[in-house]
């Protein structure tokens, strides 16, 4: 089989196995959520109701995909694809293992910066083009959280790429053969962590979707596969932050030779998704000023000043 | 920040705890013997319908959902021609029990009753009518009335005493 082949099939086989496992991450969601609510969560459809999802997509499809008259149709539709697209892209610089990954860019971590932070596009065209009060508060507040967010989402991973020299994802796994990047940079860690959850608009940070004030948010008009690309989008999200946290942080692939790297990646990372899911469990929603301030007066200078430190003790030791 | 971890935790140790949920179809919920549920209409100990037909639980209901017709047998002893409880309506407060002087029309603990079709949601006679009685035994309405209609004669019901003749002097 010819190079290109191997390529197109392995695109094709890392697209596929990611819509299928950010779909089934959400029953994976509904059951963990269950589990620490004392409850049982949907256990009906398939071995431990694992094929609500597919019941769910069927149910989805089958839908009226309805547009709202006074929306504007062109960006409505393109809104929700864009979500989907930039985070999609986002995967082709994840090593999955050293052979399993879509391309191997040396600015591997610039390019997933760039891509996250079009996705803000998606947030603010679905609100403005909804032509809603409520979505477009919505898009403004999604707009706002993740711009701010990506600014030291950025400069927390400076401190793992100056550990590694270089950009490139396989280098940074390849430096953390002996340490894992998470006992150096635990400071960045951490803002990685915090700014990740507010990149995806996750619980406590989800107040541009924030149910119970915004009515949805920017998707409150979206129905059908519409509504389904930016909740699969938000499950893509998740399993990216953890990906990347595993990649940068927790050494990647590398681990013990008694399991093949690929099992070791998909364990951490799910290790990753499960946190997720908990911080959705337990902690309430932040309200909107409350999120600015922690952004930019805590977690701002607290990268910076890891950044610095970083520095310092890196020249120190040269 | 620390009471944040804390709530965290808390909530991950809810893993290791008991689940409240009953998976229904297989397991049953317990139903407490006073549950307020499908209406049935209850017979005396003599098997012999409790119901006279005195419009006391169609009045007493607040959606109107009870409908019957009172009649009477050879004996004089009244009985419902016909009694339909429109189930669709009904909101189960349990103040025709209440209202029922005989204890005849009850609330048992059953709430399975779903239909495809409202329609099958109406009970008639027959479909409420049960052969014993319900959650109050013993009682027989005409066994403790003072009236005579078959079921026993004059003087010889519960609690009461012979008819005093009139004709002679001795008490």
């Amino acid at each position: 089989m010819s190079e290109t082949w191997i390529n197109i099939l392995m695109v094709a086989g890392i697209l596929v196995s990611l819509l299928t496992l950010a779909a089934e991450l959400i029953w994976v969601e509904r059951r963990m959520l269950a589990l620490w609510q004392d409850r049982l969560g949907p256990n009906r459809t398939g071995p431990f109701g694992a094929f609500q999802v597919v019941a769910d997509m069927i149910k989805i499809f089958f839908k009226e995909d309805w547009i709202p008259a006074f929306a504007d149709k062109k960006v409505f539709i393109i809104a929700p694809a864009i979500v989907m697209i930039t985070i999609l892209m986002s995967y082709a610089i994840i090593p999955f293992t050293s052979e399993i990954g879509i391309v191997n860019l040396n600015i591997g971590l610039l390019f997933f910066l760039a891509t996250s932070s079009i996705g803000a596009y998606s947030v603010v065209l679905a609100g403005w083009s909804s032509n809603n009060k409520y979505s477009l508060l919505g898009a403004i507040r999604g707009a706002a959280q993740m711009i701010s967010y990506e600014v030291f989402m950025g400069l927390s991973l400076m401190g793992v790429v100056m550990l590694a020299g270089s950009f490139n994802m396989h280098d940074i796994v390849m430096a953390q053969k002996h340490s894992w990047f998470i006992i150096p940079q635990f400071i960045g860690f951490v803002i990685f962590f915090i700014a990740g959850i507010a990149e995806t608009h996750r619980l406590p940070f989800d107040i541009p979707e924030a149910e119970s004030e915004l009515v949805a948010g920017y998707h409150s008009e979206y129905s059908g596969m519409k509504f389904g690309m930016f909740f699969v989008g938000e499950y893509l999200g998740i399993m990216l932050i953890s990906a990347l946290i595993t990649t940068l942080f927790f050494g990647g692939w590398l681990g013990p030779s008694f399991l093949p790297p690929i099992v070791w990646f998909l364990l951490k990372m799910f290790v990753f998704i499960l946190c997720f899911i908990l911080l959705r469990a337990s902690l309430p929603r932040l309200r909107y000023d409350q999120l600015m301030a922690l952004g930019w007066k805590i977690l701002l200078p607290l990268s910076l000043l890891n950044l610095l430190i970083t520095g310092a003790i890196i020249l120190y030791y040269q | 920040m620390f009471s944040n971890l804390r709530s965290i935790f808390i909530v991950f140790l809810h893993m290791f705890h008991k689940r409240v949920t009953i998976e229904y179809p297989e397991k049953k919920a317990y139903l407490a013997p006073r549950w307020r549920g499908r209406i049935v209409l209850t017979r005396d100990p003599d098997h012999q319908e409790r119901c006279v037909g005195c419009y006391l639980c169609a009045a007493a209901c607040p959606v109107d959902c009870i409908a019957l017709q009172a009649t009477e047998d050879k004996d004089g002893r009244r009985y419902p021609e016909f009694f339909r409880i429109n189930f669709s309506r009904c909101i189960f407060c349990g103040f025709c029990e209440e209202a029922c002087p005989t204890d005849a029309i009850q609330l048992i603990p059953d709430f399975e009753m779903s239909e495809y079709k409202r329609q099958n949601l109406v009970y008639e006679k027959e479909d409420l009518l049960i052969d014993g009685q319900g959650k109050y035994h013993g009682y027989n309405y005409y066994r403790v009335a003072g009236v005579a209609v078959g079921v026993k004669e004059k003087g010889k019901g519960e609690n009461e005493d012979k008819p005093v003749d009139i004709k002679k002097l001795m008490p």
